[in-house]
């Protein structure tokens, strides 16, 4: 059980990430992989969501969504059977930092696979009958989730947490917003965003660095120079300490809560991480799992997890459990942060997360697929490219005193913002309202708030 | 532990099915039995120095006598709970410290658990599942609150959600006598009754290594996964004959069904066309294979007909598609789906559903059409190479549900073999009304203003 030599799993690809040039400027890394005959390749460009105008959510989140439908000269049918014909994937999505390409690809088709991705990336069509279609088919998300209760406490959690920052702004939009965005406002997007000075690029698998370079230049070809990005504040989140409720027709409460949490690149933030995957991170022995459902069986999950975005931090976490349930979960949660806040882990328990954490870090590696991903986010990250191989000795590293230290600043007195959607008991002093354009909305609100 | 109820999917999507995606070739796959019976497959992946570790067993919540619902999944939470020789929690402890992910599924057919560690930590998760496969131990203590977990863990997954709702009255309206007609998770009222009596009743019948299939992906060799396979599930005596997997058959359905539900809390109605349809274990021919195509070809994608004919020429969809469930034992189901945009009729969409439907069975898939499928279907086995997690679900799936290795890396041929006649005969054999159940997801007044009125 001793770490070291699960230590050295990761570093077998390690070794081999390579920096391939390309003749204007950007550069890609790159694993060479020859094994399997599969090609896959990530390419992010900086700015998701959190660019999108004030007054227009999800312009960047329908930019994306068009990409792959029709580029260059080729409409969206002709487009989508080009990839079909050739078995190649490619998709796209966007997060509040960052639009991402995803491409997996036979190696024999490489050409007309990166042949298809530079267009998408350089000269979409924004069709009109495209944008339409595209339209409907994410309003019709938005509306499956309007009432779906998770997804309705994280979409309030940000609302409260970030007022008037672009984070607290839907990055898929609403379906009023959607309706209300021009093919204009769709080019601006990417004009914006989509630059050579931009650009992060990961690829992996049967492809050699040389191959890659001459495709690289292909793909930044017709791309400009330079982005123009809106300055997006950092800030801390706000409203730490408030219970919001929000009343929906359900059994069970869905609870998301969180304050703020270290940045990626902060001194501290593998002290913070060790100290939350102690208390909810993602094995069967964290101290919310123990407490929450294995000693008490009040919910299915329970959790916790570090959430850097590029201008916040975050620590999230959730809980579903019975309405009647709500307090005595939330209460356990909070005492658990308290205590970690205060005691910090014990020397087991850190050892225990240590080990985890070293061991499984090969784990993010098993796939192209997987290492592309992780070659954007290194990037994007900018932990550097030896960032792999160092990574399980600054786990190693951290001692009881960093992870107090980590722990005692990152839950403090362990005031939360708590959202509940349900019908909680037990939650004293919350605001109260009813779900948005829910039927419910016109009854007015219950009083469920007693301690 | 986070126990997925992946043929059971209940928001109505298209169930986790790894082997329909992707079956197929790929590395030299190694088989060999134990003297008790335990069946190992070995599937070599070197590119880095971790394994999959599963062990399937044969049995699921179709094999569930009546009124105990749930038992087959309840089992599934309750194997984490100790044995003998090791106490509530220590298994998973251990995997954390080895750096190692574990989890379990229940499905249909097969119940799995598996952890992913380090190559050299291989030994030590056998000897844990060995151990765990016949020593199991329970207390009222752990099952009562494991209880109450899953009754939450149904809440999450159905009562939040009326679309599983839905889902879980359709497939009880499709399989009238079969078992696949009862959720995976079981009814709420009969998961309430469940105790441990039930749940040890159900593992001594199921849970022995002649019942089991034990799948090794990773950077290892077939003889490395012999001698550790003997040194731990090779001391484990078989206890029993479960005796053949015969559930009650599907009657001959000779009527269309129709199932809706509507609840104030839906915002975004939809429609869904079930049909029974036979699965690659009870197919004759090329059926299965066909159906596959077939799915691709109606519903597969953007460039699918039932997307192009709702979403794109008719425009009254804001979405569409489809998809087969063949890796089951018993008959399995191919589903039609379609989101109307706003202010669209569901009759609207069903009625171009049919139309696109009597089209494919008249005159069949053009040569283009069916070359596409084809090159998708297969591409999706080379780029399953490319996970060793994939092909270990791939291989166990397949061999739980009554296939073989052979069956799996002949897989590509099959598919290219399939003729456009064959697609049409079996969309005419499966697509017919009388075998099929239709779903309505629709929003209705809350309750308080049907009152008022």
């Amino acid at each position: 059980m001793s770490p070291v030599s699960t230590a050295a799993a990761p570093q077998a690809h390690v070794t081999r990430i390579q920096r391939v040039a390309a003749t204007r400027g950007a550069e890609a890394w790159l694993v060479e992989e020859n094994t399997v005959p599969v090609v896959a390749v990530e390419v992010a460009f900086r700015g998701g969501s959190a660019q999108d105008p004030a007054e227009l959510p999800g312009v960047v989140g329908l930019m994306a969504a068009l990409l792959d439908e029709g580029a260059g000269d080729l409409r969206a049918e002709t487009f989508q059977e080009t990839l079909e014909e050739k078995a190649i994937e490619l998709s796209f999505s966007s997060n509040r930092d960052a639009v991402t390409a995803s491409l997996r690809t036979l190696p024999e088709n490489l050409d007309e696979a990166f042949g298809l991705l530079a267009l998408a990336l350089s000269r979409p069509r924004f069709d009109e009958d495209a944008v339409e279609r595209m339209r409907r088919q994410l309003a019709a998300q938005l509306r499956r989730d309007a009432l779906d209760p998770e997804d309705l406490a994280g979409r309030t959690f940000f609302a409260e947490a970030f007022p008037g920052h672009p984070y607290g702004r839907p990055p898929r939009g609403t379906v009023e917003s959607l309706a209300a965005i021009s093919r204009e406002d769709l080019f601006g997007a990417h004009r914006r965003l989509f630059t050579r000075d931009n650009i992060v690029i990961g690829a992996v698998g049967a492809i050699s660095p040389e191959r890659l370079s001459g495709l690289l230049d292909r793909l930044l070809a017709d791309l400009p120079e330079t982005a123009s990005l809106v300055p997006v504040p950092t800030v801390a989140p706000s409203a730490i300490g408030r219970t919001e409720i929000v009343t929906l027709d359900v059994p069970q409460t869905s609870i998301v809560f969180g304050r703020a949490g270290p940045l990626r690149t902060d001194d501290d933030f593998i002290p913070a991480y060790v100290a939350n995957h102690i208390l909810g991170g993602g094995s069967f022995s964290s101290r919310l799992f123990t407490e929450v459902r294995e000693k008490r069986g009040l919910a299915y999950s329970v959790y916790s997890y570090l959430s850097p975005y590029d201008h916040s931090g975050l620590i999230l976490g959730g809980v579903a459990t019975r309405n009647d349930r709500a307090g005595q979960s939330i209460d356990l949660i909070r005492a658990e942060i308290l205590r970690m806040a205060t005691e910090g882990p014990t020397p087991k328990e850190l050892d225990g997360a240590r080990k985890y954490l070293i061991g499984s870090y090969a784990l993010r590696f098993d796939t192209s697929t997987k290492i592309a991903n992780q070659l954007v986010h290194l990037q994007l990250d900018d932990l550097g490219i030896d960032y792999v191989a160092r990574r399980n000795g600054l786990v190693a590293a951290v001692t009881e005193d960093d992870v107090r230290a980590a722990a005692r600043k990152l839950f403090g007195a362990g005031e939360l913002l708590v959202v509940a959607v349900g019908q909680p008991v037990g939650l004293p002093g919350a605001r109260v309202r009813p779900a948005p354009g829910s039927a419910e909305s016109h009854a007015p609100a219950v009083e469920t708030a007693r301690g | 532990m986070a126990a997925a109820t992946p043929a059971g999917s209940p928001a109505g999507l298209k169930p986790l099915s790894p082997a329909d995606a992707a079956r197929g070739a790929g590395p030299d796959v190694a088989s060999f039995t134990l003297a008790n019976g335990l069946q190992v497959v070995v599937i070599p992946d070197r590119r880095a120095p971790v394994v999959t570790h599963m062990i399937w067993y044969k049995v699921g919540s179709a094999d569930e006598a009546r009124g105990v619902s749930g038992i087959a999944h309840f089992l599934e939470h309750l194997m984490f709970k100790g044995t003998e020789k090791h106490p509530a929690g220590e298994f998973s402890h251990v995997v954390a410290e080895l750096g190692g992910q574990e989890n379990a599924f229940t499905s249909y057919d097969y119940t799995s658990y598996f952890q992913r560690v380090a190559r050299e930590h291989l030994k030590t998760v056998m000897a844990f599942e060995a151990d765990r496969m016949t020593g199991l131990q329970l207390t009222d203590e752990v099952v009562n609150p494991e209880r109450d977990v899953i009754l939450e863990e149904r809440r999450s997954r159905v009562d939040g959600d009326p679309g599983s709702q839905l889902g879980e009255a359709v497939a009880a309206a499709l399989f009238v006598n079969h078992p696949y007609g009862t959720p995976i998770i079981g009814w709420e009222h009969e998961i309430e009754k469940l105790d441990r009596h039930d749940a040890i009743a159900f593992y001594e019948r199921f849970y022995t290594p002649n019942n089991a299939i034990l799948v090794v992906a990773g950077d290892v060799d077939a003889e490395e996964v012999r001698a550790l396979a003997e040194e731990t599930y090779g001391k484990v005596e078989r206890r029993v004959d479960p005796g053949p997997r015969a559930r009650p058959r599907e009657p001959e359905p000779r009527a269309a069904r129709r199932v809706s539900l509507a609840d104030p809390r839906v915002t975004q109605p939809s429609l869904q066309r079930n049909y029974l349809a036979p699965s690659y274990e009870t197919a004759t021919g090329d059926e299965a294979y066909a159906l596959d195509l077939l799915s691709q070809i109606m519903g597969g994608g953007q460039t699918s007909r039932i997307y192009r004919a709702l979403v794109v020429e008719k425009g009254v969809a804001a979405n569409a598609g489809a998809w087969y469930y063949g890796d089951a034992l018993d008959d399995g189901r191919m589903v039609i789906y379609a989101i109307p945009r706003a202010g669209a009729a569901l009759a609207d969409l069903e009625a171009a559903i049919d139309e696109e439907i009597a089209r494919i069975a008249t005159e069949g898939p053009t040569t283009a059409e069916l070359e596409r499928a084809k090159t998708r279907l297969i591409a999706d086995t080379i780029y399953a190479q490319d996970s060793q997690a994939t092909l270990a679900r791939i291989y166990g799936a397949s061999l739980a549900t009554g296939g073989t290795i052979e069956e799996v890396q002949a897989w590509p041929a099959r598919i290219r073999a399939v003729t456009a006649e064959a697609v049409r005969d079996v969309a005419r054999a499966v697509l017919d009304p009388r075998r099929s159940v239709t779903g309505e997801l629709l929003s209705a007044p809350a309750p308080e203003r049907l009152a008022a009125e």
